[in-house]
């Protein structure tokens, strides 16, 4: 009896001990998800992209998950669980993970944190986000350019300076090809409402809008305008080819794989620093689907033109001469937007009716 | 065939075991769904149950088991004195939010003094604010004879609405760079809600609940108001008859599972989530219905029922980790009421053996 235990004990050891050296082999990295991983826009983005990665490190990498965390006390348990299973590097993708993933980083000195949309920093936290506002002109400006009717209806999340900041982009843009242009507005609350989404497109619709531009993740806005036969709008997040070449006339693609590769990379080879990254068009982290035929020739040319513009850094979305809503001076000619204004956006540019909900 | 024979008397035994059984028939059938998902069904349930419990991870998770129950606990003995009494408040999702919104108000509004008395102020505007919401409902149906159901169930998004303006208004954070959310109460030390013993999970709001559990437990059973709630839920007329007024029970029971909503938020808000913020509620007001009717309306039931609960949430989490998708545990958690409403039908009912002749 004693000579069995002892036996089992020492397989059991060796199989703990057999454990910890495959771990070893492979970096753990987790990633938590706000929603489902298939809601066709920002989660299912992000996780194609962590797909991305695992596969091109095969297996040296073990990947981790988890969807639909709600941002608060969960997702401090969550990233807590994923520290403790091993994961040497995780990915907070939801601006609400921000103080759970700091005090959880605390915890775990030797465990990277990457989180995303946020702004706070520590040794071992980064933070990365896309400059979508670029990917937003390049719609105003198609959107503007080819609206009969002058009205541009805009489906809106939440009044956080990355939605505000997509409205003011298009709507330059916009306005700079087309002075009567118009934006209806509508506030959400949500990232992912396909019913809401929906409805709202439904009512920017009747209300005379041809093109609807959303900051929200689902197809509802333009499997809607598929259905109604009338207006236009752009993928969001992913391409969202399946409505191409009408409704969907081109589209923002959020491409995370080349920086999560890097960034795996960097723990594999311990070179891994805290770093505050904000990359666009240029460094291939935003990506501008393809514009679909039913653009005219003309204005498919010089939206390509901005991009190429945007992408050699000659352009900048943000150059003055642009005043605030109320009128007064934000940007003197030929001034450019610094990132800390952008960043902490919270006002409309002149021209945009109706107030930014608080 | 089969026959469903009505009971005399609700069985006791049944009533003891169908939760028992309900979990069990949970654990048989969510295992079919496991292994339909290609996963190996013994080791998710266990991942589920087992693990949380006695695993690699126990020290941390039995923390965690105590701060998820606590909520669903506080809130759950609440409900189930109103649903003792047939006043059905389902909107304590609502009144969880706006005692959150009451008490960090009163906290920030201190910001940055220290004292020792902001936290019980807190503590009192959180209850205050639950209370006060459940009070629309409950004078509502005294006044228009409303169906509290309804009501304060659709004041759960008038809450949320409420909730996503403080968190971009009123409350929003002035150094937060224009990002919406309150400052973090849980790192301000006069709002805090923390640990009282580091890893042991339990903050005030957990030990509010084993409180309020004790004294829902000689309320139910010692308490001349809590027999008129008995007995207006059972036989409305017979309490009429001997004098209860039914208005006064209808504002007690909204009112106090209003206030354990409220308090439920503001221990939340101060301690483990931290700040007000757009995303703040996560579904501990719907989530408790479950945990009142788990636990029998009984307050020793709620107990365990809440653990339970809180069990296979982090449970789930473990299992999802190992690449369980998450509907799967929420389709997994919807089980578990599914199966005790439908086992609840042997509490009221007996199976009788029919032979039917032949015509």
């Amino acid at each position: 009896m004693k000579l069995l235990k002892f036996v089992l004990s020492g397989a059991a050891l060796a199989l703990s001990l057999a454990g910890a050296v495959a771990a070893q082999d492979k970096t753990k990295v987790g990633f938590v998800y706000v929603g489902p991983i298939n809601d066709g826009g920002w989660n299912q983005h992000h996780h194609d992209s962590a797909l991305e990665m695992k596969a091109h490190f095969g297996d040296k990498v073990e990947l981790v998950y988890q969807e639909s965390v709600p941002e608060g006390a969960d997702a401090e348990r969550v990233l807590t669980q994923m520290a403790l299973g091993g994961a040497k590097l995780i990915f907070t993708t939801s601006f609400g993970y921000m103080d759970p993933t700091i005090n959880v980083a605390k915890k775990f000195p030797n465990v990277k944190f990457e989180h995303a949309t946020g702004y706070k920093t520590t040794d071992n936290v980064s933070v990365y986000s896309a400059r979508f506002y670029e990917g937003r002109a390049i719609q105003g400006h198609i959107a503007g350019s080819m609206t009969k009717s002058n009205i541009i209806g805009y489906i809106a999340s939440y009044p956080i300076p990355e939605v505000i900041r997509g409205i003011n982009s298009a709507y330059l843009h916009a306005k700079r090809v087309n002075p009567d242009v118009q934006f209806k507005i509508i506030w959400l609350f949500s990232w992912f409402d396909p019913a809401k989404e929906a409805d709202a497109t439904t009512t920017l619709l009747e209300q005379g809008a041809d093109v609807v531009l959303q900051h929200t993740d689902s197809t509802a806005p333009l499997a809607t305008m598929a259905k109604a036969g009338k207006g236009i709008g752009f993928g969001q997040a992913a391409d969202m080819a399946e409505y191409a070449p009408s409704p969907r006339v081109s589209s923002i693609i959020d491409l995370w794989a080349p920086y999560y590769i890097a960034r795996t990379q960097a723990v594999m080879d311990g070179t891994w620093t805290s770093v505050n990254t904000w990359d666009g068009i240029k460094a291939g982290m935003v990506g501008i689907g393809e514009i679909s035929s039913v653009v005219p020739a003309d204005v498919k040319a010089s939206a390509e033109a901005m991009k190429a513009a945007i992408a050699a850094g000659t352009y900048h979305p943000f150059t003055g001469p642009i005043n605030k809503q109320d009128g007064s001076v934000w940007l003197k000619d030929g001034e450019v937007a610094d990132d800390g204004t952008l960043a902490g956006m919270g006002f409309y540019i002149e021209g945009i009716v109706g107030d930014i909900p608080k | 065939m089969f026959q469903l024979e009505t009971r005399p008397q609700t069985s006791k035994t049944w009533v003891v075991l169908t939760p028992i059984l309900a979990v069990l028939a949970t654990m048989i059938a969510g295992g079919a769904l496991f292994a339909f998902l290609g996963k190996d069904p013994f080791q998710i349930i266990r991942m589920i149950f087992w693990d949380p419990l006695f695993g690699e991870f126990a020290f941390y998770y039995r923390g965690q088991l105590l701060t998820k129950a606590g909520p669903l606990i506080l809130i759950a003995i609440g409900l189930s004195i109103g649903f003792r009494a047939g006043i059905w408040n389902i909107g304590a999702e609502g009144q969880y939010i706006m005692g959150a919104i009451c008490g960090a108000a009163v906290g920030l509004a201190f910001y940055p003094a220290e004292s020792i008395f902001i936290f019980p102020l807190m503590v009192i505007a959180g209850g205050l604010g639950g209370w006060a919401w459940a009070m629309i409902p409950a004078l509502l149906k005294i006044r228009f004879g409303t169906n509290e159901i309804l009501v304060s169930l659709m004041l759960v998004y008038v809450a949320e609405s409420f909730l996503a303006s403080a968190s971009l208004g009123l409350l929003k954070n002035p150094e937060g760079h224009g990002f919406p959310g309150s400052r973090n109460l849980s790192q301000y030390a006069s709002s805090a809600n923390n640990e009282l013993i580091a890893g042991t999970g339990i903050h005030w709001g957990v030990i509010t609940a084993f409180l309020v559990v004790i004294m829902a437990y000689v309320f139910v059973s010692r308490h001349l108001l809590g027999f008129q709630i008995k007995v207006t839920g059972q036989a409305p007329r017979a309490a009429a008859f001997a004098g209860v007024i039914p208005s006064r029970i209808i504002t007690f029971c909204l009112g106090v599972s209003g206030a354990l909503a409220g308090l439920a938020g503001l221990f939340e808000v101060a301690g483990p989530a931290g700040q007000i913020s757009i995303d703040f509620n996560s579904g501990y007001g719907f989530t408790a219905i479950i945990v009142a009717f788990l636990g029998r309306l009984n307050p020793i039931g709620i107990l365990l029922a809440g653990l339970l609960m809180a069990l296979t949430y982090i449970g789930g989490t473990v299992a999802e980790q190992a690449g369980l998708p998450a509907a799967a545990i929420q389709a997994f958690q919807g089980m578990l009421l599914f199966f005790l409403l439908a086992f609840d039908v042997l509490s009221n009912y007996r199976i009788r053996m029919t032979r039917k002749e032949a015509a």
